[in-house]
C-alpha cells in the first residue's frame, strides 16, 4: 500500500481529533485570560493570572483534586482487585454460569443518572432505603450514606458501574488462557492459589493495564453521578474537579475561572496520563 | 471420608453457589429498581420493603405523558446509533490504515488520539457551548452526534486497530497478488475477517454513547434531550415519588439492557483492545 493512500484514509479521523482537541482548548486558553463573566456581557479585559488565581484558592479548589484522586483510585482498586477475583470465580463451568455472567456485566449497561438515582434513594435513604431497612433489621442505626459518607456513597456507585467492565475485560482474556498450562501445573502438585497467582495473574497483565488506560479517562470525568445523587455536597465533600468546575461556569456565569479550572483539570489529567502510560504502557500493544 | 470426586464436585457447588450469591447482590439495586416500577407510590416507601403486591402498570403511563418518553427514546437511539456509524465511517479506513501499513509514526498517532480522550469534558464545556449555541447546535440531535463522534473515535480506532493487527497478514497479501485494489483489500477481505472485532467495537460504542450523560445533560434541553437527560428531570423535584422514578429508570434502561444482554457473547469475546495473545 502507498503511503500517500496510508495518510489519505487517516486523514479524515487525524484532522477531525486535531480540530476537535485545538479548537475548544484554545478557546479555553483565551477565555482563562481574560475577565468573562455572563452576568457582567461586555467587559472583557484581559486579567492575565487572576482566574488561576481565584480558582486555585477557591476554598473547594483542594478537596476537589483530592476528592478527585480519591475517587479514581479506589474504584480502580476496588473494580480491578474485585474483578480479578469474580472473573476468576466463574471462569470454571458451574450451575447457570451463563445467567451468572449476566447478571454480574448487567450494571455496566445501566446509565450514570440511573445508578446514581437508584442507589440515592432506594437504597441509601435513610427512612426507606433497602440499606435503612437491614441495618434496622439487625438492631442498628441505619446510616444516611450521602450525607455522612457522601464521597464513599460515590466510590460505591461508580464501582458497581465500571466492576462489570472489569468483569467483562477479565473474563474474556481469561478465555485465551492455556488450559494445558494449567493442567500441567496441577499435575506437578500446584494448589488451586498457586496457579491463580503464578499463571492467571501475569496472564491478566496486559488486561489489567488496558482497564486501568480506559477507567482513568471516564473516572477523571465523573460528573453525573455527582450531579444526581449528593450535589458535590455536603460542603466540598464529594466535590470533584469536574463538578467544581461546572459549579463555576454554570451556576456562578464566571466562565473565566471555569475555564481556568478547566486548563487545571487538562493539566491534572495529562500528569496522570504520563504516569499512567509509564506504569502501564509498556503492557499496551500500540 | 469424601472421594477425590466427591470433594471436587463439592468444590465446584460451593463456587457456583458463591458466584451466584454475589450476582445476585450486584443485580439486585437492578431487580429492586424493576419491582418497584410496578408498585404504587405507598407501597414503593413502605418499610419493611414489601416484596408481594399487586402490580400497577399506572406508572409507566404517567411517565409517558409527563416526559413524553417516546420522543426522548428516539432521540436516544438516533444519537447513539448513528455517532456509532459515522465513527465507524471514519475509524474503520484509519485502523486499516496504521495496522497494515505501520510507521514509525503509529504508535505516536495512536497515544496522541487516545490523549484526546484524555482532555476532560469539562475543561472544554464553555467553548463547546458557545460554538454550539452560534452554530444553531445546541438542543439538536445532530449537535450532539457530532459529539459523541468525537468522543468515541480515539477508542474506537484504538478496538479496530487491535483486530485488524491480530489478522493473518497472508491473506492479504494473497489479495495482493491476485490484483486486489486497496479498496477490494477493504470490502471484500479485511471487513469480513474482522466483522466480529466491529460489531463488538460497535456495540461498546453504543452503550457508551447511550449512557453518555455530561453532554447530553449541558447540551440538551427538551427537543433533543436523550434520556439520560430526561431521567435527571426526575432527579430532585420528584425525589420521593419513586414509583414513577423507577418506571422513568426502567424504561430509559430496559432497551440498552436487553440490546446489551442479547450482544453480550459478542461484547465478551471483543473486549480485548489487543490485550490477549
Amino acid at each position: 500500500m502507498k503511503r500517500s493512500i496510508t495518510r489519505l484514509l487517516m486523514a479524515p479521523s487525524v484532522i477531525l481529533l486535531l480540530i476537535w482537541m485545538i479548537v475548544p482548548l484554545s478557546m479555553t486558553i483565551y477565555f482563562s485570560t481574560i475577565r468573562f463573566n455572563l452576568l457582567y456581557p461586555g467587559q472583557n479585559n484581559f486579567v492575565g493570572w487572576m482566574n488561576f488565581e481565584f480558582f486555585i484558592t477557591d476554598p473547594g479548589f483542594m478537596p476537589a483534586v483530592l476528592n478527585t484522586l480519591i475517587l479514581l483510585i479506589s474504584v480502580l482498586i476496588i473494580t480491578v482487585v474485585l474483578g480479578v477475583a469474580l472473573s476468576a470465580l466463574i471462569d470454571k463451568p458451574f450451575f447457570g454460569q451463563g445467567i451468572v455472567r449476566v447478571l454480574l456485566i448487567s450494571p455496566f449497561f445501566i446509565m450514570p443518572t440511573v445508578n446514581a438515582l437508584i442507589w440515592k434513594n432506594m437504597m441509601m435513604n435513610p427512612v426507606y432505603g433497602v440499606f435503612a431497612w437491614i441495618s434496622q433489621s439487625l438492631g442498628l442505626e441505619p446510616i444516611d450514606w450521602l450525607s455522612d459518607f457522601p464521597l464513599m456513597s460515590v466510590i460505591i456507585m461508580v464501582s458497581w458501574q465500571w466492576l462489570p467492565f472489569a468483569i467483562l475485560v477479565f473474563v474474556t482474556a481469561l478465555q485465551s488462557q492455556d488450559t494445558e498450562q494449567k493442567e500441567a501445573a496441577q499435575m506437578d502438585g500446584a494448589n488451586g492459589w498457586h496457579i491463580f497467582r503464578y499463571l492467571t495473574i501475569p496472564h491478566l497483565a496486559r488486561p489489567i493495564a488496558v482497564v486501568v488506560m480506559i477507567e482513568t479517562i471516564f473516572l477523571l470525568a465523573i460528573f453525573a453521578e455527582i450531579f444526581v445523587s449528593t450535589g458535590g455536597g455536603p460542603g466540598y465533600d464529594s466535590t470533584n474537579l469536574a463538578y467544581l468546575i461546572y459549579n463555576q461556569a454554570l451556576l456562578q456565569y464566571d466562565v473565566g475561572v471555569a475555564s481556568a479550572g478547566g486548563l487545571f483539570a487538562v493539566i491534572l489529567a495529562n500528569i496522570v496520563a504520563f504516569f499512567l502510560i509509564r506504569a502501564v504502557g509498556k503492557n499496551l500493544t500500540v | 471420608m469424601m472421594t477425590l470426586n466427591q470433594q471436587r464436585k463439592f468444590k465446584t457447588f460451593v463456587t457456583g453457589a458463591f458466584a451466584w450469591l454475589i450476582a445476585l447482590l450486584l443485580f439486585f439495586p437492578i431487580f429492586w429498581m424493576f419491582i418497584t416500577s410496578f408498585k404504587t407510590e405507598l407501597q414503593a416507601i413502605s418499610v419493611p420493603p414489601s416484596l408481594f403486591f399487586e402490580p400497577t402498570l399506572d406508572n409507566f403511563g404517567i411517565v409517558q405523558e409527563r416526559s413524553d418518553y417516546l420522543k426522548h427514546a428516539l432521540n436516544s437511539v438516533v444519537t447513539s446509533f448513528g455517532s456509532t456509524l459515522i465513527a465507524l465511517l471514519i475509524g474503520v479506513p484509519a485502523a486499516y490504515a496504521m495496522a497494515f501499513n505501520p510507521t514509525k509514526k503509529t504508535k505516536d498517532i495512536l497515544l496522541w488520539m487516545l490523549s484526546t480522550k484524555m482532555l476532560p469534558a469539562v475543561g472544554v464545556l464553555v467553548p463547546i457551548y458557545i460554538l454550539s449555541r452560534d452554530y444553531g447546535l445546541l438542543d439538536s440531535r445532530t449537535g450532539l452526534v457530532i459529539i459523541f463522534t468525537l468522543m468515541n473515535l480515539p477508542i474506537i480506532i484504538w478496538m479496530l486497530f487491535s483486530y485488524f493487527k491480530d489478522l493473518p497478514k497472508e491473506i492479504l497479501e494473497a489479495a495482493r497478488m491476485d490484483g486486489a485494489s486497496p479498496w477490494d483489500e477493504i470490502v471484500k477481505v479485511v471487513l469480513p475477517l474482522s466483522i466480529g472485532g466491529i460489531s463488538s467495537t460497535a456495540l461498546l460504542s453504543i452503550i457508551l454513547c447511550w449512557n453518555e450523560a455530561f453532554w447530553s445533560l449541558n447540551l440538551t434541553a427538551s427537543e433533543a434531550a436523550p434520556l439520560t437527560a430526561m431521567i435527571a428531570s426526575y432527579s430532585s423535584p420528584e425525589g420521593l415519588f419513586w414509583a414513577k422514578l423507577s418506571a422513568a429508570s426502567t424504561l430509559a434502561c430496559a432497551p440498552i439492557v436487553i440490546f446489551g444482554w442479547f450482544c453480550q457473547k459478542q461484547l465478551v469475546q471483543g473486549l480485548t483492545f489487543g490485550a490477549v495473545k
